[in-house]
């Protein structure tokens, strides 16, 4: 069965958004991309796979290699470029609910 | 699971809408906003001016152990109806962005829930874009100093 993959849930995963980050500047081996992550190398490619499934990144053979890049048209569609501005949002967000929670009125 | 905040920026539009719901009454909500000593532990910055009224100014600034400015801010206040709407602008200093429009909206959801809309605008779709994309660049700096370590330390 062919599971049809969530874009919003590839991109929701750190490791695969590092991915991503990653690939903004060039295009790298998943050697090169394993090196950045303490994570295991089999799940790094499994990672790879999820992203390539959804059309965020493509795979070229280079010689030997297999290079990996951003497919831009993909990202800009799905406005990853958006997901760290809304991260940071959240995260402030979700630290004034935690101070007030504990908030006595003077 | 369902995003607590949630960002909706069209393409091509000069503005941008910030939504989020919170686990606390209206009140408290709004109290973050309005306590300088508040807004300092959540937005993690100084607050070294906060005049919640109209005609009134604010103005943020953040350094580093050495008393270097990090980041500094600062805008006037349009409207100021408690627990209702703040309407102000915000200006980051010697960033090379220009000013935005704020629209903050609070209301209440229920007795111990309360909602934030926040709508952002910008002088046009580019200036938006640019700082959308500001913490995603930053993310990229953040992952080019994690590749310098890896390089440095294969040497």
């Amino acid at each position: 069965m062919n599971l049809r993959r969530d874009v919003f849930q590839a991109i929701a995963d750190p490791t695969r958004r590092a991915i991503l980050l990653l690939l903004t500047s060039q295009s790298m081996t998943a050697g090169a991309i394993a090196a950045n992550f303490d994570t295991a190398r089999p799940t790094v490619s499994k990672h790879l796979q999820i992203l390539i499934e959804c059309e965020l990144i493509e795979q070229e053979p280079n010689g030997r290699e297999m290079h990996y890049h951003l497919n831009p048209q993909k990202i800009k569609e799905i406005a990853a470029f958006i997901e760290p501005f809304r991260k940071l949002w959240d995260d402030r967000f979700n630290k004034l609910e935690a101070i007030m929670k504990k908030h006595k009125p003077k | 699971m369902e995003q607590k905040t949630k960002v909706h920026a069209e393409d091509g539009r000069s503005d941008l809408l910030i939504t989020r719901e919170f686990d606390l009454p209206l009140e408290l909500l709004f109290k973050a906003y309005q306590d300088p000593e508040i807004v300092e532990q959540w937005m993690g910055t100084k607050v070294l001016k906060l005049e919640n009224k109209k005609h009134g100014s604010w103005q943020f600034q953040t350094s580093d152990d050495k008393g270097n400015i990090l980041f500094s801010a600062n805008g006037t206040v349009h409207e100021f109806v408690e627990n209702k709407r703040i309407v102000r602008t915000f200006e980051m200093d010697n960033a090379g962005f220009e000013v935005q429009l704020e629209f903050l909206e609070f209301e209440a959801v229920n007795e111990d829930t309360s909602r934030l809309n926040m709508h952002i605008v910008y002088r046009s779709n580019a200036h938006r874009d640019e700082m959308l994309k500001l913490p995603f660049a930053y993310g990229i700096n953040m992952a080019h100093d994690q590749l310098q370590k890896v390089v440095s330390q294969l040497k």
